[in-house]
This record gives C-alpha cells, sequence and structure tokens, in this order.
C-alpha cells in the first residue's frame, strides 16, 4: 500500500487552490487550464469534486503507452518520461478517468506524478478536501462502483426502458 | 510617490498583464492597448485604475444610459492569483440609479479568467445597434450577435453561450431582463450567483446593447517574485484561520450571521426604517438557514473563506410562490441570500418568510438585479401603502408590510417594468418624489441604505453620507469596529472618533478594492498582511504609506469626479428620519444619527474645506490632475 491522493468531496467549497497550486508547480504561474488536478462544479447538484490521477493498480496508461514512457516512480506514481515521449496521445484515450492530458506547449503527455511525495494540491486545499494518505488505489471508488453495477444490474433486468 | 524597484520602469514583471482591451459598439472596433503603468502603479487596480480611466475619458455630465457613458470591468493586480480571495473585479461607471461614480464589485471565477485571457481591463464605448455579447477566448476577442439571447435571464444565457461556443469552461458576466429594461438597479451577474449589483451598473451595460462578456483565458497570471509571493500568501492565509470571524462566522452561518447581531444592537432597520428591531429576525437568520435550508458552502475562485451558500428549498415550499412567477425560473437549488438582502426583502419589508427571501433572491440573481434596492424600494411603497397615499389601483395588488406573496410577484414586475413594477424600477428616491413624497427614501445620492440603521451605529451615518457611490456598507464598514470589535471595539452610540475611524476606512477599502482581494479578508488581515503579496506579485515597491495613500487618492479622484458631475456642496446628508425622528424602541432608543457632530472634523481630517470641497493642495499632495 502507498501513499496516494484521497478526495472527499463533501469538504470541497470550489475554490480551486489545488488548481492553482498545481498549475504553479508546473508553470510557475496561476494558470487552472493547466494544473492536472480539476476541480468540477456541478451547479445543479450543489456539489464539486476535484479529482486527479489516483495512481490506479491498472495503470492503463502506462500499459498502453507504445513506447514505454510512463514508468512508476518512488512515491508510487505514474509518470511521463518526457524524453521518451513521442506525444501519441495513446495514454490520454487510453485512461478511463480522463485523468492524462495532452500539453500543447512541449506536444507531450502530462499527468500528475504526486509532485514526487508531497503533492501540492493538498497542502493547498483549505478545507482538508484532499488528504495524501496511506490507501489502496481503488478503495475509494469501491462503494461507488458498486453502485453503479447495481444501477447497471437493475437496468438489464428490465428495469430501464 | 510611489517607487520602482530596479527594472520595473521598463515594463510589467508580475500582477498586472498590461493589456487593456478597448470595445467600440457603436463602431464594432476592438482594440488591445498597453496599460498605462504609471496609473496602475499610483492607482494599483480594481476600483481605482478605473476611476482613473474614467477620469481621463468620460465627461462626468453624460446620461449615465447614453453611448458616452463607458462601462469598465477591472481586475486588480491580485486577481487571479492564489492569494485568498484573489477573485475580484470592479465595474466602474456613472451609475444609472444615483449619477454618481460607481464602483461595483463582483467575485467568482470572472475576473481571474479574463486575467488568465491576458486583459486587466476592458473599456466599453457606445452602444451596439442591435444585442451583442463580447466573446474572448484568449487571443481572439469579437463581437458577436445576442438576438436570441436578449429577453432570456442570466442562468439561461450562461448556459446557451457556453453551448453554442462548444468552450464549456467559459465563464460569462451578463445582464438578465433586469438591465435590458434599464432597471435603475439593475446589477451584472457572472458565475450565476455573484454580482456586481449596486448603482445600476447592469442597466448602463443594457443600454448599451451588450448582453454579455463571455471569457475563456487558458494563460496564467505571473509573478514579480515567485517564491517571496508564495510565502506572503501562506502567512496570509495562516492568519486567516486564526479569525473568528473568516474561520469560523462567515463559513459557517455565512453573511447571515450578522442578521442576530445586529438586531441584538436595536440597529436592523424595520418596515422601511420606522423601527429598528425586527420582531422575526431568528426565522431569517444565518443560524436558521444554515439549520434547515443549506446544501454546502461555496467559495469564489482561490477563497479560503468560503461564505457562500448553496441553499434548497424544501418540498413544500417549491411550490409555493410559483403562481406569480414563471416557471422558468424555478429551480431548487441556489445560492443565497446574504445578510444585505435577507434584510432588504425581509426586515425593511417586514417579512419574516425565510423561503420566500431564499425564492426573491434567486428571482433578483436569474433577473440580474440588485436585491438591497428591490427590497428597500419595495418598503418605501409599502409604506406608502400603508399611509393610504398609493392604493390599489395604483399597485395592482395589497402592498402590506410583511406580505411575502408582493415581494415575489413585485421581483417580475419589475424586470419586465409591468405595471406599478415600472414605478419600483426606478429606484426608491424616484418613486417617492413622484407621489410627492420625497422623505420616506431612505438613502444617500440616490441608492438606498444597506443593512444597518446610522441611528444606532453613528459611524455608519457619516460613512453614508460621504461615500461616492450613494450609501453603500462596502466603502466605510464601520459596524467592525463600532459593532463586532474589530480592530478595537468603539462605542456604536458615539460620535467621538468615528470622523477619523471614517476616513480610515474609506481609504483602506478603496486600497484593498483597487488590489483584486476582497474585502472580507479584512475582518481576519490588516493591509499589512496584504502588502507583501502585492508588492512580490508586481514587483513595484509599494509601502504601508504608499498604499494608504493610493486609497486616499482613489477616494478624492472619486469625490471630484462627483464635484464635476454636480453632486459636491450639500449632498453629503442623510434623510431627515435619520437626524431627525428617534429610534422608538429598543437599546438605541431616543436615538437620532448626529451627522452634525462629525462632518466638519471629517472635512477637516480629509484637508477638505469647511463646506467639503477638494482643495488645490490636497490635489497636489495626492498627485491628482
Amino acid at each position: 500500500m502507498a501513499k496516494q491522493l484521497r478526495i472527499i468531496p463533501e469538504k470541497c467549497t470550489g475554490c480551486i487552490q489545488c488548481e492553482l497550486a498545481c498549475s504553479f508547480v508546473q508553470t510557475g504561474t496561476f494558470q487552472p487550464a493547466r494544473s492536472l488536478i480539476r476541480v468540477h462544479l456541478f451547479d445543479d447538484q450543489a456539489s464539486y469534486a476535484p479529482y486527479a490521477c489516483f495512481q490506479c493498480d491498472e495503470a492503463w496508461c502506462l500499459t498502453a503507452c507504445p513506447v514505454n514512457a510512463i514508468t512508476i516512480s518512488a512515491a508510487a506514481a505514474k509518470v511521463v518520461v518526457p524524453e521518451l515521449c513521442v506525444g501519441c496521445g495513446l495514454c490520454t484515450i487510453a485512461c478511463p478517468y480522463g485523468t492524462v492530458w495532452y500539453s500543447p506547449d512541449t506536444h507531450k503527455a502530462v499527468k500528475c506524478d504526486l509532485c514526487a511525495g508531497d503533492p501540492a494540491c493538498a497542502h493547498a486545499c483549505p478545507t482538508g478536501a484532499i488528504e495524501y494518505v496511506d490507501t489502496p488505489a481503488a478503495d475509494w471508488l469501491g462503494p461507488w462502483a458498486a453502485d453503479l453495477n447495481q444501477t447497471h444490474a437493475e437496468m438489464r433486468s428490465g428495469g430501464g426502458a | 510617490m510611489i517607487g520602482d524597484q530596479a527594472g520595473t520602469s521598463g515594463g510589467i514583471h508580475g500582477g498586472w498583464t498590461g493589456t487593456v482591451l478597448r470595445v467600440n459598439l457603436s463602431r464594432a472596433t476592438i482594440k488591445k492597448e498597453s496599460l498605462r503603468q504609471d496609473w496602475a502603479r499610483e492607482y494599483v487596480g480594481g476600483r481605482g485604475l478605473g476611476a482613473r480611466y474614467l477620469w481621463e475619458e468620460s465627461d462626468p455630465n453624460v446620461d449615465p444610459l447614453s453611448p458616452k457613458n463607458k462601462l469598465l470591468f477591472v481586475t486588480g493586480p491580485l486577481t487571479g492569483t492564489n492569494a485568498s480571495c484573489g477573485a475580484r473585479y470592479m465595474v466602474v461607471t456613472k451609475g444609472a440609479l444615483t449619477g454618481a461614480i460607481t464602483t461595483s464589485n463582483s467575485g467568482g471565477h470572472w475576473g481571474p479568467e479574463l486575467k488568465c485571457a491576458g486583459y486587466d481591463m476592458i473599456i466599453v464605448e457606445g452602444r451596439a445597434p442591435r444585442p451583442t455579447y463580447l466573446w474572448i477566448h484568449n487571443d481572439e476577442v469579437e463581437l458577436r450577435d445576442a438576438t436570441h439571447l436578449w429577453g432570456k435571464g442570466v442562468w439561461d444565457t450562461e448556459e446557451m453561450i457556453r453551448s453554442e461556443s462548444g468552450v464549456p469552461d467559459t465563464i460569462v458576466a451578463s445582464i438578465g431582463p433586469a438591465g435590458e429594461n434599464l432597471v435603475r438597479f439593475a446589477s451584472i451577474m457572472n458565475d450565476l450567483h455573484r454580482a456586481a449589483g449596486r448603482s445600476g451598473v447592469g442597466a448602463v451595460m443594457g443600454s448599451k446593447m451588450l448582453k454579455a462578456i463571455a471569457v475563456r483565458g487558458t494563460g496564467g497570471v505571473k509573478l514579480a517574485d515567485a517564491r517571496g509571493f508564495m510565502a506572503a500568501s501562506w502567512a496570509m492565509k495562516a492568519k486567516l484561520k486564526e479569525s473568528a470571524v473568516t474561520a469560523e462566522g462567515l463559513p459557517t452561518y455565512g453573511t447571515e450571521v450578522l442578521v442576530n447581531v445586529i438586531n441584538e444592537h436595536g440597529a436592523m432597520p424595520t418596515r422601511n426604517h420606522t423601527e429598528t428591531i425586527f420582531e422575526k429576525a431568528e426565522d431569517i437568520s444565518g443560524e436558521t438557514l444554515t439549520e434547515t435550508r443549506l446544501v454546502a458552502n461555496k467559495a469564489c475562485f482561490a477563497c479560503t473563506i468560503a461564505c457562500g451558500r448553496v441553499t434548497k428549498l424544501p418540498g413544500e415550499a417549491s411550490s409555493k410562490f410559483m403562481v406569480n412567477t414563471n416557471p422558468r425560473n424555478w429551480k431548487i437549488a441556489g445560492e443565497g441570500p446574504e445578510y444585505e438582502n435577507a434584510w432588504a426583502m425581509g426586515a425593511d419589508c417586514g417579512i419574516g418568510d425565510l423561503d420566500a427571501l431564499i425564492k426573491t433572491g434567486w428571482l433578483c440573481n436569474d433577473y440580474g438585479m440588485d436585491p438591497i434596492t428591490y427590497g428597500a424600494t419595495l418598503a418605501a411603497a409599502m409604506e406608502m401603502y400603508e399611509k393610504e397615499i398609493i392604493t390599489n389601483s395604483i399597485t395592482g395588488m395589497p402592498l402590506r408590510f410583511g406580505s411575502a406573496d408582493a415581494l415575489v410577484a413585485m421581483a417580475e414586475k419589475v424586470a419586465f417594468r409591468d405595471g406599478f413594477g415600472d414605478l419600483l424600477a426606478e429606484g426608491s428616491k424616484r418613486l417617492t418624489a413622484r407621489f410627492g413624497h420625497p422623505e420616506f427614501f431612505m438613502g444617500v445620492r440616490g441608492q438606498e441604505f444597506p443593512a444597518y440603521d446610522s441611528r444606532a451605529i453613528q459611524g455608519m451615518g457619516l460613512g453614508y453620507a460621504t461615500s461616492n457611490r450613494g450609501a453603500c456598507h462596502l466603502k466605510s464598514y464601520t459596524v467592525s469596529p463600532e459593532i463586532l470589535g474589530i480592530p478595537t471595539k468603539m462605542d456604536p452610540h458615539v460620535t467621538e472618533g468615528k470622523a477619523e475611524i471614517t476616513k480610515i476606512f474609506q481609504d483602506i477599502t478603496s486600497a484593498v478594492d483597487a488590489t483584486g482581494l476582497c474585502l472580507f479578508l479584512t475582518f481576519g488581515v490588516g493591509l499589512e498582511e496584504m502588502l507583501p503579496q502585492l508588492v512580490a506579485a508586481t514587483g513595484v515597491s509599494y509601502t504601508m504609506d504608499s498604499l494608504t495613500q493610493a486609497g486616499e487618492r482613489i477616494w478624492n479622484l472619486e469625490r471630484l469626479w462627483n464635484e464635476r458631475a454636480g453632486l459636491g456642496k450639500g449632498s453629503d446628508t442623510l434623510p431627515k428620519r435619520m437626524l431627525e425622528q428617534p429610534i422608538p424602541s429598543g437599546p438605541a432608543k431616543g436615538m437620532v444619527n448626529r451627522l452634525g457632530e462629525m462632518l466638519p472634523e471629517y472635512y477637516r481630517l480629509r484637508g477638505w474645506t469647511a463646506d467639503g470641497k477638494v482643495t488645490a493642495a490636497k490635489r497636489k499632495e495626492l498627485g491628482l490632475v
């Protein structure tokens, strides 16, 4: 088990300090458009949810990369090695969570590397909605997935039209 | 004067972007200009920079709703940074409600987005021949047809622009039907519920046929000294976490935390200021709102306070007021109410129905109008109705104090200038004058008071009377020392010391408004905690002295602008009710506002003449033309 980002959406206020911190680490400016963690505002449901790569065990990005440019770092993050990346974008398609980006500046893939074990977003969050803690990678998604499976099962059994 | 650090005279190193967007709607032209860096240093940004440009470019005597009036959207050097509460932009123009210079400010994400697109400010000139909106996507700036958006509410407008542009992260500032119909207290809205609310900036935008400004910016906000900036920013955030107001009061209860506090001091204007204690205050308080209607807190860009209230109406209330309003506007979750609008539509109208306040607050946001002036104008109408100056044949329905039905129904009539709503849409000064009773207008320079009775809080009376944009709680919030004890406690019932504190608060507030930061910070930190961020972001070596002086410069420039607009001598006063009619009951029973004891000292401290004119010596000292 390694340290991961654990996100608690109920605590998020939508202030995007995490996005600002992430973009600052990468660019030295405050540029939310370059952030690798994104806060989604669901205005209709009065909820906000930051999301970022949670370094899943399956690592579809790593598996999909044709030039082996994605490796696992000492902080147990899946990281892009820019020198090897050819910018084909396959990883961005392979990621089921949409947390690998293509940078129009460098023409390479870019994703969360957990700031080498000291993630700036977790530091910046004023409400504790982003924690950097020991947790199994898929743990916090478990209940959500179970819910979804249940819904799908109901739909398949004729509940849906 | 303000000095440069080595090298800054050669260019901008951070904070400001250095680019101004000039949009002429009559000629359909768009120009990118360099920011006047000398003005940026002297006036910082936001409210100050906007006033300086307006002073230079626009005749104070123009009709606010004519194409000659200019409409400025101005960010500050800290807007778009991660400085806590660095979210603000300022709308600067000649107010449709007041005829005075107005500086109306809003949070959310619009200001930062404009900075990320690469602009410090937008100057809007002229009038478009047909409904138009401005589209900004980084370098790509164009005027687009808005005929299909005209008549739509703010919420639909935001959604429609986002979907038709194909850029989902677009942030929109727009007007609703109220702005289109030139309601004199129409607001400019962004992020659905954030408002540049007061003085009728939305009517000015509507007079220009400008429906919206939609922005998507993917660039970054640069810093002159990134390391120094981050250290200063973390230090300020740590301070904010220690303050009872910014770490507990505002996050827990929102601005509505004030309802019970102000009411207990007998300072809550009730039924058009005829009383100062509202018997149903508990029902509309922050505590009740939090326990029964709150879904979540919501923060503006980079805000660590998160005072915003996301609220939801319970099932039985969701259909309660539908009969009077368009079902299109009916949603079950939204934001608010804030303290000021809960007061204006609540206590000032004698209404203790929280659901009606929430609902009408949403309507005001969707229609794009200021709930403070709307509530206060309705309160004045209600007083005239109760006194039988106006009757059903004029109003179309009973306007009794306490009528939630009237509150909800009239909101729609005002926005569309339907029936009696057409008269309410002019604001309470024009409304009461029309029926021969100007004494029921409760405000200054045509703008209605906010939620603090100046008989019970003396300093606020001086603040209202001298406020450049008319009665306002945001220009010298002496409630802070007089009631809350921040930074030190002062007796709200005495006039001693109030001239001095008012001047200090006005100058410091002007400076904070210029940086792009939110005023709510001042509950937890002082200007000295904000200063290091400003220095590190811009590379300009501001000091406490030079920044406070910038605030004083801004205040005096606004004052000079108003003098030119014919709002000088004799306009620093309060309604007779404040000066002569004692409070009938409660802790402040028997009191009136003793403005006469404070005003001469205030003029003296300001270095103005005995009748309040800015002197040549003061102008010279501040470097004013």
